[in-house]
């Protein structure tokens, strides 16, 4: 188990809502960007000198560019249906961490400059100044929320804490006080292509390698191209899918389905990152910056479709903002949506009859299945809604014997954060991190403990990266934590592939 | 006292009506520039009317999130809701049949509304998490629903007010032919506090029945793959690039 210089929570078989205890996070405060990587974004290198005028002026361009915060800022009534739904009040007891705690850090200013109440009454409605020690507590307590919007399922009126702390941080920006993990992550997309700097040929020589992995396993030329003019789908995936575990399993699947549907494909070097953390920013020029690259990607290679990795966070900005950010997509195939998720594409290609699955080659596992909660609350795939959790399981289920879900409240839109998403995937809050897995780690443990179950699939890079990080806190292994498109690789057989065998079971023996 | 109430209820109807008006207002005009819904979420326009209407009529998100908070939440604005039509028949004459067939629901719908209110204000105190993020102006929001509540059921159920001076003052409101108010204590109190709540309405949290019809998370149509979704600003970005 994961040593930590924290103390671990303990898992409790019958999760239970704790007690508040103020103050249990307020010293985590991740590293402030430097001033070279704020100026990239387009903001000051380093707090103004007048900083808590230009944050009114920002907060108040904000109200009238974002209904969403204006309604949001009004609308609540302290009811406290949000108070228990959040992983990282549940893991961390810090009353700030309750969503409507964490608006109201906001909200307390936006009462004292932009309401009448707030202006002559002041300690009545809870308004204050925007003071040092009120900054302080914004920079902490908004990079405690990973944008997960599980609140705004529970919130009466909708309200969803993502667009107050995605407010918050780019107001903070714009002063001059960014959070070095996403803005130097942008910096980068912008100077190499992807979050995690890495070149095209580097890129090029990791496909070529997973080619040659590919081909000694099955004895069939699966390719992985790069920068492939004229091909009919241009890959957009997350960068982590490259190189990481189990990530880059999953990368090898959608090449495998790919090759066994019988379409031609690429990456693009230039658009080598499906991430997009303009998002978590709340940076709509970033994010429109960062979207723009697919578009001209997919304009230059000439492609036909586009269709998107294993990612969250990603696919909502694919699904839902993509069209409106760099569209329209005019000159893309009609037939098919734009953008489309891998799972999409893999589930028609099954139903199709296209792939040769043998399902038993996973019968060493027993799966469960983690909702990502961009994908879950954020998204959709396929025609009807919640096609966000049929499709996943149901391509899960043609390529696995053993499927069992967890319980109930926490899965499809109920699903709890993995505690790493919304731009918090960095060390410097492990701490945060480790709390904040909690909920999902006790449902986890049920259903191992219940059904006997040996792995989690997930369909985001960020979950993924995540959970491989923090479940040995908990007792769990690194290696239980799998791609969706690891089990489709795993059980599909491949057009004139090797006989099954010795080859295969040799090297079952030897991982 | 007849002319204080007159002239207070006057300055109260217009704040409430422009106030609300006003906040419409904004929010109709400020731009909602990317598609947010909270999914999974209807795919059509009707599909989010009746999203809405469940939301509105049912609090449909408040039940998934905690049942007892539900149950206080509906039995106050049932109740209030049942109490609101009964009034109705001291500012139309004839009495419509509708309005008569609530007028025993509405009477003790008061006692449901009072409930509700205490067990949501008991919340405050008892649950240390509800307790962290109550300010006082939620408090005194209470306050002032309860004793509204309280002084208009006592009317009903203790000390009778003269209900044939009250219709001859309230219609004489409607139709500016002012009519002396009943004197009566109880009254007095009650209608003070009746203008209290709407001259506050549209600046405090009593807005949020007016903000969740434009709560973008519930009133969105999940299509953003197949229409474009730009805001004005967002549009002038494109012109200048």
């Amino acid at each position: 188990m994961a040593k930590a210089k924290f103390e671990v929570p303990e898992l409790q078989e019958y999760p239970e809502v704790p007690k508040i205890e103020p103050g249990t996070m307020a010293h985590l405060e991740t590293f402030k960007a430097k001033p070279e990587f704020q100026e990239a974004l387009g903001f000051p290198g380093e707090l103004v000198d007048n900083w808590q005028e230009q944050a009114i002026e920002a907060m108040g361009d904000m109200l009238g560019k974002y209904r969403s915060l204006k309604v949001y800022m009004d609308s609540c009534v302290k009811c406290g249906a949000c108070t228990d739904k959040c992983h990282y009040y549940l893991g961390t007891k810090d009353p700030k961490n309750m969503p409507v705690a964490r608006q109201d850090l906001m909200r307390k200013v936006y009462r004292r400059y932009f309401t009448l109440a707030g202006k002559f009454f002041p300690k009545l409605v809870g308004a204050t100044d925007f003071t040092q020690e009120v900054l302080d507590d914004w920079y902490n307590y908004f990079h405690q929320c990973s944008q997960c919007r599980r609140c705004s399922v529970f919130c009466p009126y909708g309200i969803d804490t993502a667009e107050i702390s995605m407010a918050a941080r780019e107001i903070m920006d714009r002063i001059g006080v960014g959070d070095k993990y996403s803005n130097e992550i942008i910096g980068k997309v912008y100077r190499i292509g992807n979050n995690l700097g890495l070149p095209g040929p580097a890129l090029e020589d990791t496909l070529e390698g997973l080619e040659e992995d590919v081909f000694d396993e099955t004895g069939v030329e699966v390719k992985y191209p790069m920068d492939v003019k004229g091909a009919d789908i241009l890959l957009v995936t997350p960068s982590a899918d490259f190189f990481a575990e189990p990530h880059v399993d999953g990368l090898i699947g959608y090449g495998k389905v790919f090759h066994e549907a019988g379409v031609s494909w690429t990456v693009s070097s230039k658009a080598s990152e499906a991430a997009n953390f303009g998002m978590f920013i709340g940076s709509y020029e970033n994010m429109r910056k960062v979207s723009l690259r697919i578009r001209e990607a997919a304009l230059e290679l000439g492609v036909k479709r586009i269709i998107f990795g294993e990612c969250g966070h990603a696919w909502r900005v694919a699904y839902a903002f993509l069209n409106t950010l760099a569209g329209p997509f005019d000159f893309l195939d009609k037939n098919y949506p734009v953008p489309q998720h891998i799972l999409e594409f893999t589930l028609d290609e099954i139903e199709k009859g296209t792939l040769n699955i043998d399902k038993s080659l996973n019968d060493d596992m027993v799966l469960t299945f983690h909702d990502s909660c961009n994908v879950a609350r954020a998204t959709r795939m396929g025609d009807k809604p919640g096609g966000q959790f049929d499709i996943p399981r149901a391509v899960i289920k043609a390529v696995c014997n053993n499927y069992v879900d967890m319980p109930e409240d926490t899965i499809r839109e109920a699903t709890f954060c993995c505690g790493g998403g919304g731009g918090l995937l960095t060390d410097d809050l492990m701490e945060l991190r480790v709390k904040g897995a909690k909920p999902r780690m006790e449902a986890l443990k049920s259903v191992t403990e219940e059904y006997g179950v040996t792995h989690m699939a997930a369909i985001c890079a960020i979950c993924k990266s995540q959970f491989t990080k923090v479940i040995p806190y908990y007792g769990f292994e690194m290696d239980q934590i799998v791609s969706v498109h690891q089990l489709v690789s795993n059980a599909l057989i491949l057009t004139g592939q090797n006989s099954e065998g010795e080859e295969d079971e040799s090297e079952e023996d030897a991982a | 006292m007849s002319l204080a109430i007159t002239v207070l209820f006057y300055v109260a109807t217009v704040i409430l009506i422009t106030g609300l008006a006003y906040r419409i207002w904004v929010y109709a005009k400020v731009p909602a520039p990317l598609k947010i819904a909270t999914t999974p979420a209807p795919v059509t326009k009707g599909g989010v009317v009746l999203r809405m209407f469940r939301e509105v009529a049912f609090f449909e998100s408040l039940f998934k999130s905690n049942k007892l908070l539900w149950l206080l939440g509906v039995l106050f604005h049932l109740g209030l809701l049942l109490v609101l039509l009964r009034h109705l028949r001291y500012f139309i004459n004839p009495v419509p049949t509708v309005i008569e067939l609530v007028q025993p629901f509405g009477k003790y719908a008061a006692f449901a509304m009072i409930a509700g209110l205490l067990g949501l204000w008991a919340r405050r105190f008892v649950i240390d998490r509800v307790r962290y993020i109550s300010a006082p102006s939620d408090h005194l929001i209470l306050a002032l629903l309860v004793l509204i509540g309280i002084s208009g059921a006592s009317m009903t159920f203790v000390s009778h007010v003269d209900v044939v001076g009250l219709k001859s003052f309230t219609l004489g409101l409607l139709t500016f032919d002012w009519k002396p108010l009943p004197s009566d204590l109880l009254l007095v109190v009650h209608l003070f506090l009746v203008a209290v709540l709407m001259i506050i309405f549209p600046y405090s949290k009593l807005l949020h029945g007016v903000g969740v019809f434009f709560s973008p998370t519930r009133n969105q149509v999940d299509n953003p793959r197949e229409k474009r979704h730009l805001a004005d600003w967002a549009r002038k970005l494109e012109e200048n690039s």
